[in-house]
């Protein structure tokens, strides 16, 4: 399948997950939608890394290209859980404050 | 052995001791160290008087001034036939009016008497270093010295606001006239890299006409501030303020004819510009007659004297005009004489009056002060030209010099002539004429005054009278002496054609005893009948009022500068340029409280700016080569 | 040597002052103030060249050294600064416990760092210094002083911080233009710019100086704070620290710059004498006699400024003398000043009148000083003033005969400012003052000694400064 086909998807994922943070004010919305972004460019990398991959195998160097994109995408992997853990506590824990989920409401600190 | 340098130093000494001791000294030594110094200075200038004859030309450098790599001045003293003379005038007429002054002054208190001979003393330092300087420079320091001290001077009773204004304005007119010879100086350095007399005039077919006339012209605009000449002539009347003793010596016999001598000191030059020669003539010309006029209806004894020194230093300047400059510096010498002597009567005369100036309250005071009387009867007659005075034989000398230049011009300076005797006939006939004006305690108070005022009356009369036959001319069996010794120095007297000359010297005698005797009749019956006003209406208003001149300088000058002043303090100063600073201030103030409500705290409005600004970005560097290059590699 | 002590022993007395109280504080400034004044008499004194300079490595990564050296014209500024801070302390002996506080540390460690600015050879620590003697200062303005003080000090400080910022992007352009990215005098000077480049630098130092001078348009902010700041202060700066900028202008800008700083003398040259004739002119209007010495200092700093771009020898010749006759003068008039407003409580020309009669020294000794205002000869004003109306004049005639007009607008707000203060009748506030004590009149005997002294015979200071006028025209011609 050509890369571009990749990018396009991914571009759209990320663009909704930009919409999405940008007019939702669900906190549960907003954090799906960041989510929705991480996969994006998780979606990307990998599929950048195949391109370079395949395209290494033809060259005579054998060298192995393209592996520390997937390594990069585990890691987001990794840190995305744990921002989800930590992420739904406090929105489980603002919940049971404010009765609310909603972010705008959240702007106490600011004053 | 050169004494010359000792001559200026003893006024000096004179200065520091009265000024710094003033609070010490009692008055009887105030004056002595005052007059002392002076008499010490005018005995050494006699010395030097003799002996220039032999020597002719002394140059003494004392020590450097100002060497830079551009050019050298030196402190450095010249002695010569011209500066002798003008050495024997100052000292010599300075120290009478010292003698004068202890007894002028006596009512003074003691550390004010002392401030007064120190600013004399001072006064008489800073001539002497005008007139021995050796360069353009020490002149010059001579030149602004003699300008504050006339300053201090007529400030002297300076709780009196009007006579500060007076003393600001005489100072202020000076600085005009010192900004041109300034210039000049600075126009000579860059052409010939020297103010040394001597090597100025040595490199004088260096310059251009231009240059030549520059020079010369800035230098008159010097000699136009000090010596009263049209158009910064108003400060002079106003000088008056000072003490009478000041008068007499600053604006009579001494500063006021510095710039005489500067002219002929730098005669050599000013003989090559004949714009510059004519324009001196006109304006000495013109001033001789605007003065006249304006002394006709002064009511103020010493305006009167005032007007009638400025109408002289007018003649002086159109001897030099007309290139007779021995005939300008003899003119000088005998103005010095009855001028002085002029204004110390005046003195005397308001001295006895107990300080009363307005000639319209006096009248008879013959009687009652002779010596006073017949000593200043002396001046009149010199400065009326009776004949075979003073006057007479030096004002005839300009006059027929003139009319060797221009007959037109003669007939003018004659007109002028009459005007002088009618208002110093005015004058005496008022004062010491008729019956008594003024009121009854004045004329109980009336006295002669003590010996050390009518001493130098006496010994000036004399002057007066006689002082005028060394240079008697041919017609009258005399011989030019003065001529003779100022040729030593270089400059020339004007050679008359002695047939022609001694018929026209006998015309002018002839003439001038008419004149006298007509202007005598006519002034004692107009003036010594009652019901004298003082009041004028009409054109004699006009002329007492001094042709509005000083209100007119008011009107073009003061009042536009203050009010400059004030735009530029209140307008341009507060809104214009603080405004502009002050506003860029407020404007970095003002943009920041508009940007500060950019950060509202919404998280949401937040990602938009950072979105929309990264799309921009993109958008800006679309065309960039890598991003272009990635985009062709992929698709 | 000498260079390194007249910076550290400042710094040490002041720093110590600032930690004592009351008379302590006072003694030591004073004593730090006077064993400067010696070790700048005898670096005056001294032709020893390894006494006088001094070099160390600073940051080396930079290319930055403690270079400092006292050639004639520094020596001379290292002097004036030196003889105006033990002037200005017996002057204000006697002020008040509040406006004491701090006061003699502060002074001393401003004068540190003009010492450093006149010293320095290198330029980053020329703009060290530069901003050095700026900070204490504003402490200094701000501790006392008039009611509006603080918003005129905030401006006083941003206005010349702005131009500071001005000086360092100048300095940092021409430091990455150099060959070996070295801050050293001799190595920038050799610096080869082209001509955008030398008219950008030399505006951003011009402005910085010009600032500091300062001249016309950019002199609002000091008739402001020379009213607002305790008169101390005010003699420090009117008297020293102004006279950075025009220093700065000859050692660095010139060399730097010539070919700009010769492309637009033209300009400069008019600003300067359009400068002056409206500051005369504002000055001939002044009823406060604080803001009337400011306007006439803008105008004499004006003919030194327009002297310095008229590029002939003898002008700055004349300025250089005149860097220090200014700086003696005017404190002595400020001096003057602050003496009739402790004893009358009052600085308005309008309320004042008569003080002849009632301090008769005082007056004399003021008359003095305003004779060495407008430069009559025989103070030492003239030599400086004939010299630079000459550079002037060789310039162009007309601009010196406009420039002229200055000098008898001097003549009319200098005598002005005499006589309503001291002549004429006497006024309430004047009537039951007595003349000043010992603190105030010894200053202004030695400044009376000193305007005389080199009034009668100036030829020692041009020859003391010579050298530096000659230097500097061989490195600005070579450089062209």
């Amino acid at each position: 399948m050509p890369i571009q086909y990749y990018i396009f998807l991914a571009a759209i994922l990320f663009s909704i997950g930009v919409i999405g943070v940008l007019i939702r004010r669900n906190a549960i919305i907003v954090f799906m939608c960041i989510e929705l972004m991480l996969n994006a460019v998780n979606l990307l990398m990998v599929a950048f890394s195949k391109m370079h991959y395949a395209a290494a195998l033809t060259d005579d160097a054998k060298t192995a290209v393209g592996t520390d994109a997937q390594l990069f995408v585990f890691f987001i992997m990794v840190v995305a859980a744990a921002e989800v853990s930590v992420g739904l506590a406090i929105i489980v824990m603002m919940y049971r404050n404010v009765h609310s989920v909603d972010i705008n409401f959240l702007n106490r600190l600011k004053n | 052995m050169n004494i010359a340098y000792l001559i200026p130093l003893f006024p000096l000494l004179g200065f520091l001791l009265n000024g710094l001791f003033r609070n010490q000294l009692s008055k009887g030594m105030s004056g002595i160290i005052g007059s002392g110094a002076v008499l010490i200075s005018f005995i050494l200038s006699i010395i030097i008087f003799i002996h220039i004859k032999d020597t002719s030309t002394v140059v003494e450098p004392l020590f450097t001034f100002l060497h830079t790599t551009a050019f050298d001045i030196d402190f450095v003293f010249k002695t010569d036939a011209l500066n002798a003379l003008f050495l024997l005038n100052i000292t010599g007429i300075g120290f009478l009016i010292h003698l004068y002054s202890t007894s002028y002054m006596h009512e003074e208190a003691a550390p004010h008497f002392a401030r007064y001979f120190a600013y004399l003393n001072l006064f008489v330092f800073s001539m002497l270093l005008l007139v021995m300087g050796g360069n353009f420079v020490v002149m010059f320091m001579g030149w602004e010295g003699v300008g504050l001290c006339s300053y201090l001077l007529i400030g002297y009773w300076f709780h009196n606001d009007n006579y500060n204004y007076a003393a600001r304005k005489a100072f202020v007119m000076n600085r005009i006239g010192d900004l041109g010879f300034l210039l000049a100086i600075f126009w000579m350095l860059q052409k010939t890299g020297s103010t040394d007399y001597d090597t100025v005039f040595a490199h004088l077919k260096d310059l251009s006409t231009t240059d030549i006339t520059g020079i010369t012209m800035l230098l008159f605009v010097g000699a136009m501030g000090k010596s009263a000449q049209i158009p910064l002539y108003t400060w002079l009347p106003d000088a008056m303020a000072g003490p009478t003793p000041v008068s007499a010596l600053i604006h009579a016999a001494t500063m006021v004819t510095a710039g005489v001598y500067m002219i002929a000191r730098s005669h050599a030059l000013f003989s090559m510009s004949e714009i510059t020669m004519n324009v001196i003539a006109v304006v000495g010309l013109a001033t001789a007659v605007l003065s006249a006029t304006i002394a006709l209806y002064q009511n103020d004894i010493k305006k009167v004297l005032a007007y009638s020194t400025v109408s002289q230093l007018g003649f002086m300047f159109l001897a030099l005009g007309v290139g007779a400059y021995t005939t300008g510096v003899f003119h000088v010498m005998t103005h010095a004489f009855f001028k002085a002597l002029l204004f110390l009567g005046a003195g005397s005369v308001i001295h006895a009056m107990g300080g009363e100036q307005d000639i319209m309250k006096m009248g008879g005071l013959r009687k009652k002060i002779p010596i006073t009387y017949f000593t200043f009867l002396a001046g009149v007659l010199a400065i009326a030209g009776f004949p075979f005075t003073s006057g007479f034989i030096s004002k005839d000398e300009i006059l027929l010099a003139v009319y060797e230049h221009s007959p037109l011009m003669f007939w003018i300076a004659s007109a002028t002539a009459v005007l002088t005797v009618i208002y110093m006939f005015r004058l005496l006939v008022l004062v010491f004429f008729g019956n008594f004006r003024g009121a009854h305690e004045q004329a109980h108070h009336v006295h002669e005054s003590p010996t050390p005022m009518t001493l130098p009356l006496i010994v000036l009369a004399l002057l007066s009278i006689f002082g005028g036959l060394i240079q008697l001319p041919h017609a009258f069996g005399g011989h030019d002496y003065l001529n003779e010794f100022l040729s030593s120095a270089g400059i020339p007297a004007i050679k008359h054609d002695s047939v022609s000359a001694t018929t026209k010297e006998y015309y002018l005698l002839i003439g001038t005893s008419i004149g006298l005797a007509l202007v005598w009749f006519m002034i004692v019956k107009a003036f010594t009948k009652d019901g004298i006003s003082g009041v004028y209406t009409g054109f004699k208003k006009v002329l007492a009022e001094k042709w509005y001149i000083d209100e007119l300088y008011d009107l073009i000058f003061a009042k536009p500068i203050l009010a400059i002043g004030t735009f530029f303090k209140n307008i341009i100063e507060k809104s214009g340029i603080d405004g502009i600073v002050n506003g860029i201030g407020s404007l970095v103030q003002y943009t920041s409280r508009k940007l500060r409500l950019l950060q509202s705290g919404k998280t949401g409005s937040y990602i938009l700016m950072m979105v929309v600004s990264l799309c921009i970005l993109f958008m800006l560097f679309w065309n960039q080569t890598i991003i272009v290059s990635f985009f062709n590699k992929i698709f | 040597m000498i260079a390194l002590l007249l910076i550290f022993i400042p710094i040490c007395t002041g720093i110590i002052s600032l930690f004592l109280n009351g008379s302590n504080a006072k003694w030591i400034g004073m004593i730090g103030a006077i064993a400067t004044l010696t070790i700048s008499l005898i670096g005056t004194y001294t032709t020893d060249t390894d006494l006088l300079s001094f070099d160390s490595n600073w940051m080396p990564d930079l290319g930055s050294r403690i270079t400092l050296q006292l050639d004639g014209m520094s020596s001379m500024l290292c002097l004036l600064s030196a003889i105006a801070l033990p002037l200005i302390f017996s002057a204000t002996w006697k002020q008040t416990e509040s406006a004491q506080k701090n006061y003699h540390g502060l002074m001393l460690l401003t004068q540190a760092g003009l010492m450093g600015v006149f010293v320095s050879m290198d330029c980053l620590l020329f703009y060290f210094f530069w901003e050095l003697a700026l900070i204490p200062a504003y402490f200094l303005c701000s501790f006392a002083g008039g009611e509006k003080r603080i918003k005129i000090i905030f401006k006083f400080f941003v206005y010349t911080f702005l131009g500071s910022l001005l000086l360092l992007i100048g300095i940092l352009t021409i430091y990455f233009k150099s060959g070996d990215h070295s801050f050293a005098w001799e190595s920038l000077k050799q610096v080869k710019l082209s001509n955008t480049e030398q008219s950008f630098v030399f505006w951003m130092f011009f402005i910085a100086f010009a600032i500091k001078m300062p001249i016309f348009p950019f002199h609002t902010w000091q008739p402001d704070t020379y009213e607002q700041a305790p008169t101390g202060v005010t003699m420090l700066l009117s008297g020293v620290m102004v006279k950075m900028g025009l220093f700065a202008v000859i050692r660095w800008l010139l060399p730097l710059t010539p070919d700009a700083s010769i492309y637009f003398s033209n300009a400069i040259i008019i600003i300067s004498i359009v400068g002056m004739i409206y500051a005369s002119l504002i000055a001939i209007k002044q009823d406060d006699i604080k803001r009337l010495i400011a306007y006439s200092s803008i105008a004499h700093i004006g003919l030194m400024c327009a002297a310095i771009f008229s590029h002939q020898s003898s002008g700055m010749q004349g300025v250089m003398i005149q860097l220090f006759n200014h700086g003696v003068n005017v404190i002595g008039l400020w001096i003057v000043a602050y003496a009739i407003e402790q004893s009358t409580g009052t600085r308005k020309m309008s309320e004042l009148g008569g003080l002849a009669k009632k301090a008769p020294t005082l007056a004399i000794l003021f008359v003095i000083m305003a004779l060495a205002n407008i430069a009559i000869p025989l103070t030492n004003a003239f030599a400086g003033e004939f010299l630079m109306f000459n550079g002037l004049f060789r310039y162009n005639v007309w601009i010196a005969a406009l420039a002229g007009v200055s000098i008898i607008l001097a003549a009319v707000y200098t005598l002005w400012m005499v006589q309503n203060i001291f002549y004429g009748e006497e006024k309430p506030a004047t009537s039951l003052v007595s003349d000043a004590g010992l603190e105030i009149k010894l200053p202004l005997l030695i400044i009376a000694a000193v305007i005389l002294l080199f009034g009668f015979y100036p030829q020692p200071m041009i020859d003391f400064t010579a050298d530096t006028v000659t230097n500097l025209f061989t490195t600005v011609t070579a450089k062209q």
